[in-house]
Parts: structure tokens; sequence; C-alpha cells
């Protein structure tokens, strides 16, 4: 057992385990800016009144969610960067990282959008009423009766999609992103195999002790904040 | 778009109408320039060649990569999502059990496979079969039982949140009428829990469909990996992508019509909600403990009188 556990804290030491999770949380946060400000915009566009932007934010997140997340990392990889020769930066790695944010935005976006969309859907209509029938106009109704509401709707599965796009941060691989988990994992037991059980459970545990407090976070922010109706 | 009354804008008089009006012009047109633009760039990087679109078009194409491929993916995903609902049934009623232990043990199991990224576990589980030759296809397995792990997770607590969020008087008036706790879980619970989850069911399925994908990268030769071989090819990946891109959307699109149109028609034979799933990640939370706090659900209200229309 001691010797068991030797053989593997070298093995730990022997590759990057940790830098290869921060690059995952690095993708993950830029796309999780990128997205919530482009899902922010297709929410918008989608409960305006407006036919022509509602059609367009419709379009793109029946498109961009029924796209397998793989199809679009594989297609900015092969279509853009290779075919079009369409670069982001003259660095390789850095390169490959930028298409890998993009990537996961213009994906995660789509679901940013039905977040917060879901998220003014849980204000009834009733409240919007009432706040008309004491004099309010349309922006301080927007903002002190009715958005409230609506992103205290939105945190769930505001936290669901976050969750979600840390996971498929792993997804970067398929855009060469070569220095995240999946990629390493994959190396180590290649290289490793006789414990291929322990080194699983590495990147494994890695993930749950990162998804699993987002999960408590969000529950316990949308139990506190819900509007109780 | 439907006619629903937005919750935010109040019916429009003549002015604001005309706003609207010149809005949807600037819109579209703003709309139309984008895409315009991209057209433009593609054409001036000769896209829109006749010799890299002729090969698509052909029934070699077709034969051999196309239908092959979605044919894979179609298998994957079909054992995928039924072994998905047996784990998932089974691990849900687990969480729902008497016996501590089996709760706990239960929970322990749905928290973990739903944290793990599923690209993680098909590459574990891809190099597990390859190294002892479990099977001729390990690539297959290891996609299938993947999506397993975490689709079943994720149908688990669709199970207890179905049973959560049912309306407290139905266990209530079974405990009234002498049943005991399981008979009203068996009896009673789920059978309306299982109608009320059908749809967010249907979403599931549009998950597991767009994760297959993920088989690419582990060389299992689904429609995407089909469709880069022949891109790879031909010199035409763009156009060959796009095409797959398509087909994914198409059979994913009518999935999520069909979730909806389950959405509407259960909602009034069960006393369960039948929100639709929202195509990622863990759709459904469960109702708060204390008396009258809402359900939360993360997909469309769907025809529950939230009059939320896609």
């Amino acid at each position: 057992m001691g010797d068991f556990l030797s053989q593997f804290g070298a093995l730990f030491a022997e590759y990057p385990v940790v830098s290869a999770f921060w690059v995952n949380i690095q993708l993950t946060f830029w796309a999780a800016i990128g997205s919530l400000i482009l899902g922010t915009i297709l929410a918008l566009m989608r409960i305006s009144p407006i036919a022509s932007l509602q059609w367009a934010g419709a379009a793109y997140v029946n498109i961009l969610r029924n796209t397998p997340l793989t199809v679009i990392m594989t297609f900015l990889f092969l279509a853009v960067w290779t075919q079009l020769q369409i670069t982001l930066s003259d660095d390789f790695a850095q390169n490959f990282f930028r298409f890998g944010v993009i990537g996961l935005t213009v994906y995660h976006a789509a679901f940013v959008c039905e977040a917060i969309r879901s998220g003014v859907n849980t204000v009834p209509l009733g409240q919007a009423e009432a706040a008309r029938a004491i004099g309010l106009s349309f922006l301080p109704a927007a903002r002190l009766i009715i958005l409230p509401q609506a992103f205290r709707g939105a945190i769930a599965p505001l936290g669901n999609t976050l969750i979600a796009l840390l996971k498929n941060s792993t997804v970067a691989v398929a855009v060469s992103v070569s220095t995240e988990t999946s990629t390493l994992m994959r190396e180590m037991i290649e290289s490793n195999a006789n414990y291929i059980y322990a080194i699983f459970m590495i990147f494994a545990i890695g993930f749950a002790v990162l998804v699993i407090p987002i999960g408590l976070l969000t529950t316990y922010l949308s139990n506190r904040l819900a509007v109780r109706r | 778009m439907s006619s629903q009354q937005s919750v935010l804008f109040d019916a429009p008089g003549p002015r604001a109408r005309r706003w609207i009006v010149l809005g949807n012009v600037l819109g579209a047109l703003v709309v139309l320039g984008i895409a315009a633009l991209v057209v433009v760039q593609l054409a001036a990087k000769g896209q829109f060649a006749a010799a890299l679109w002729e090969p698509i078009f052909t029934s070699s194409a077709w034969q051999n990569y196309f239908i092959p491929g979605l044919q894979n993916t179609l298998r994957a995903a079909g054992y995928a999502i039924v072994g998905a609902v047996i784990f998932g049934l089974v691990f849900g009623s687990g969480r729902l059990a008497r016996v501590r232990a089996v709760r706990w043990l239960s929970g322990v199991v749905v928290e973990f496979f739903r944290a793990v990224p599923v690209l993680l576990m098909m590459v574990f589980f891809w190099l597990l079969f390859g190294f002892n030759r479990i099977s001729d296809d390990p690539a297959f397995l290891a996609v299938v039982i993947a999506l397993i792990l975490y689709n079943g997770s994720v149908i688990a607590e669709l199970v207890r949140a179905g049973v959560g969020n049912l309306p407290k008087g139905q266990s209530e008036a079974g405990l009234a009428v002498g049943l005991t706790g399981g008979q009203v879980l068996r009896s009673i619970q789920l059978p309306q829990a299982l109608i009320a989850m059908l749809p967010a069911l249907v979403s599931q399925l549009v998950v597991v469909l767009k994760d297959t994908a993920l088989g690419q990268i582990i060389t299992y030769n689904e429609l995407l990996r089909a469709a880069q071989i022949f891109g790879n090819g031909n010199s035409n990946n763009l156009q060959t992508l796009t095409v797959a891109a398509l087909i994914f959307i198409v059979i994913n699109w009518a999935l999520t019509a069909v979730a909806r149109w389950l959405s509407r028609y259960l909602s009034g034979r069960t006393a369960g909600q039948t929100a639709a799933g929202p195509g990622i990640g863990n759709p459904v939370a469960i109702a708060g403990k204390g008396p009258g706090a809402p359900p939360v659900t993360a997909g469309d209200p769907g025809g529950g009188g939230g009059g939320s229309v896609l």
C-alpha cells in the first residue's frame, strides 16, 4: 500500500495535473463571460417586441443548441482554421485556446439565453399589470418590479449552464487545446496503464470538487432568493 | 412567433407600433447585413465552388460515409437511452428508498456521475476496454457506457424531481386510505412522475444524441467522424461538416418539438409538472421543502399556465 502510494505520488508529481485543471478553469472563465454577454443580448432580442430580432434570436438558439459541441469545435478547427485559414493568434497554443473559448461561448450562449428567458417567464403577468396600475412606466417597471424577479428565477438555470460549461470545457480537445484535463488523463493512462483506476479517480474527483460547490451554491441562492408565490 | 402577451411590454399604441415597425426594419437590415457579410467573405475564399460541394451529393458519399455514420450515431444513442432509463429508474427510486443506506449510496452514485465530464468517462472506458480486450469495438462500448452513466444519473434526478414536484395531497391521500410509504411511491407517485417526466426524457434524448459526437474523439465511427474522414479526403471539411451539423440539427429539432408537444399534451393528464428539459446539464430542480415554496424548473414551464412559448 505504501509502495502504491509513493509511486502514485511520483505520478502526480511527474504530470502537470493542477495546471491541466487550470486550463479548463480558464476556458470556463472566459467562455462564461462571453456567453453571458452574448446570451443576454440574445435573450433581449427574443423578449423584445421586434419580430425580426425575435426571429434572429430564435434561429440562433435553435441552431446552436441542437448542434453537438464537438461538431462546433471540429468545425472551428477543420473548417475555420484549416480551410478558411483564419487565425486568432500567432502563437499556436494561444490560437487554439481562443478557438476553444469561442466554441464554448457560441454554444453556451444559446443556453444562457434560454435560462434568462425562463427567468423572465417566471414573473406572472399580474406583476406587470400591478406596476402599470400604480403608474410606473416601462423603465421603472422593468427595473423595480420585473427584472429583479426575473434574475432570481434565472439563477438556477444559469448555475446549471455554468456547471455544464465547466464540464464541456474538456471538449476543447477537439479544437486541439492539448493542455487540458482529458488529454492529460489520456497521456497518463497510456503510459501508466497499471494505475488506470487511480488516474481516472484523480480527474473525476477533481471535477466533482469543482462542480459540486457550484451546484450547492446556486441551489442555495435560488432557494434563498426565490420569490415565494 | 406567438402572440403571447409579454410581461415586459404593454400592448403597443399607434406611436409605439410605428417605432416597432422602424425597429423591425432596422433589425432585419442588421441581421441580413451580418449574413451577407459572411456570405461575401465565404465567396471571396471560393467556398461556394461547385467542386467543393459536388462530392457531398454523390451516392457514394451517403452510402459509405453519412448513412453508416448516422446509423452508428443512432445505434449508440439508442442503446444509451434505454440503458440510461433503466439506470435512472433504479437509482432514482434508490434515492427515494426508506432505507437510509440505499438512499445515501444512490445519492453518491448519482452525484458522482453527474459531476464527471462525459468525455473523461469515455476516454477512461475506451482505454480500459482496449487494454483488457473486453470488446471488438471498445470505442462503441465506451460511448454507450459513459452516456448511460451520465444520462442515467440525470434521469435518476428526473425521477426524484418528478416525485418531489407532485402535489403533497397525492401522497397524503395515499397514506389516508391506508397505503404504506412504499405502496404510495409505487402505485401513486411513480406512475404520475413517470408520465410527468416524459417530455424531459425526450429532451434528454437530444443530449444523448449530441453527446454521441464525443465518440469522434475516441475514434468511434459516428456521423461526425465519418463526415470528417470524408471531408479530409475531399479537402472540403467546411462543406461536409456543415451537412453533418444540419443532420444533427434536423433530428434534434424534431425531438425538441416532440418534447414540447408532449409537455402540452400531458399537462392535463398528471398532477406532476410536465416541463421539457433545456437540452443541457441537469434539467430539473426539486420543489423547496417549505409549504407553498415554488417548484423551480429550468425548462420552459410547459403548459403549466406560464405561457412560455419557445
